[in-house]
């Protein structure tokens, strides 16, 4: 018999907590699947959470075309990206962005991204929070 | 799979006579297993001083306990486990991990000065001590996982299966903490993978709706949580566990009526728990 998979604890509590917030928050799971933004951070992206569903992280925030300022002009590489380093390396880090929102305006973040350990240090996904400047 | 409640009560013993029907000792129950030289053990309250006369008495050489976790009504009845004081016998002890302190050294804490004479060490059987795995793992034909669940402190709740029968263990949770059961998907509760479809779930039903707005964090839920938490996860049977010391027997009687009440028509009413209580699962 299968059994269900259900999101580990730590991601439980991070939602409750991101969705009380009204700092923009997201969560990835630790295969780096987005599983919830709040509505702060859907009020930067331009899209309620419920219209984008579970997906891929990467495909996700590719689709804002994330710009760093040394290069405006130009996609920013994926490894610049916090939440990218979150999920791979598993250590903390920021980043300033300026990103096209789903709605077209063109917006400046500061992303950080950090991972979460459950006990015995358990990997279990990330946190990224949007710094509206 | 023959599940048997040794302890059922919250927090802390309640011997007396306000406590006869439905027991005083806190939480233990036992598993039936393919060999009879073997016994599987869910928390080490109270309860598990009587049961561990019973497996000397029937010659078990092996007991698996899973622990799940270390407060003191889940733990105290170890240093009276019969079976502990039996060079014959080889007891594994599983508990959730910490990454802080071995689960060996954290009980050892409760077999030292001042709580207690006898050094963990100096104890006769064969005792090791491992943390839950990850992954689903097996013990005598028994298929057990695991998943930390809504309480103060590492708590995990246990899946057991054998052939097609499935157990819930959840005796200590509180799964409305993160908001209300009712409007989430089983992927975002807590236990949901481990009380998912379960033919039996014995899950804590502590307090009555107005003591739980008073005790809020404490990790415990109110029955109408119990009752809604059942029905989220489509568990088929609910057996209501972990019951409030303060609560005599009538007291805990009208708990479950009210329990029945909230279930309505379900598949299966809500039962309360009760020490010797024998629940034989498909």
């Amino acid at each position: 018999m299968d059994t269900p998979r259900q999101k580990h604890l730590v991601l439980i509590l991070a939602r409750e907590f991101a969705s009380n917030l009204s700092t923009p928050t997201l969560i990835a799971d630790d295969r780096g699947r987005l599983v919830f933004y709040n509505e702060a951070a859907a009020a930067v992206t331009g899209t309620p959470f419920a219209e984008v569903g579970e997906v891929p992280l990467d495909e996700w925030t590719s689709s804002f075309v994330p710009r760093t300022p040394d290069a405006p002009a130009d996609p920013a590489p994926v490894e610049r990206r916090p939440t990218r380093i979150a999920l791979e390396e598993r250590r903390a880090s920021h980043e300033r962005f300026r990103i096209t929102s789903r709605d077209g305006v063109e917006r400046e973040v500061e992303i950080t991204a950090f991972p979460l350990f459950a006990h015995a240090d358990e990997f279990v996904g990330i946190v990224a929070i949007f710094w509206r400047t | 799979m023959r599940v048997t409640i040794w302890g059922c009560r919250g927090s802390l013993a309640t011997p007396g006579v306000e406590t006869v029907r439905y027991g005083g000792n806190t939480s233990c129950v036992e598993v039936s297993t393919s060999d009879e030289r073997t016994a599987l053990v869910l928390d080490a309250g109270t309860g598990i001083r009587r049961l561990g006369l019973e497996l000397v008495e029937r010659g078990v050489e092996h007991v698996h306990l899973c622990l799940t976790h270390l407060h003191l009504d889940h733990l105290e009845g170890l240093r009276f486990f019969a079976p502990l004081w039996d060079e014959r016998v080889t007891l594994d002890v599983w508990g959730p991990p910490s990454p802080v302190v071995a689960l060996r050294e954290r009980i050892a804490r409760s077999f030292s000065p001042p709580l207690f004479p006898i050094d963990l060490r100096r104890v006769p059987a064969r005792v090791s001590f491992r943390d839950i795995p990850r992954r689903p793992w097996a013990i005598d034909g028994v298929t057990l996982s695991a998943e930390l669940v809504m309480h103060p402190g590492p708590t995990v709740g246990f899946r057991i299966q054998n052939g097609g029968a499935t157990l819930a263990y959840i005796p200590d949770h509180e799964p409305a903490l993160v908001g209300s059961i009712a409007g989430r998907t089983r992927d975002w509760l807590s236990g949901g993978s481990i009380a998912a479809d379960a033919d039996v779930l014995l899950h804590d039903a502590q307090y009555f709706a107005d003591e739980y707005d008073d005790r809020i964090g404490w990790g415990h839920s109110s029955v109408e949580d119990a009752v809604t938490y059942a029905h989220a996860v489509g568990a088929t049977r609910l057996i209501l566990f972990h019951h409030e010391p303060d609560r005599g027997d009538s007291s805990l009687e009208r708990l479950g009526a009210q329990a029945r009440l909230l279930a309505g028509d379900a598949e299966s009413e809500p039962v309360l728990a009760r020490e010797g209580m024998v629940l034989e699962l498909p």
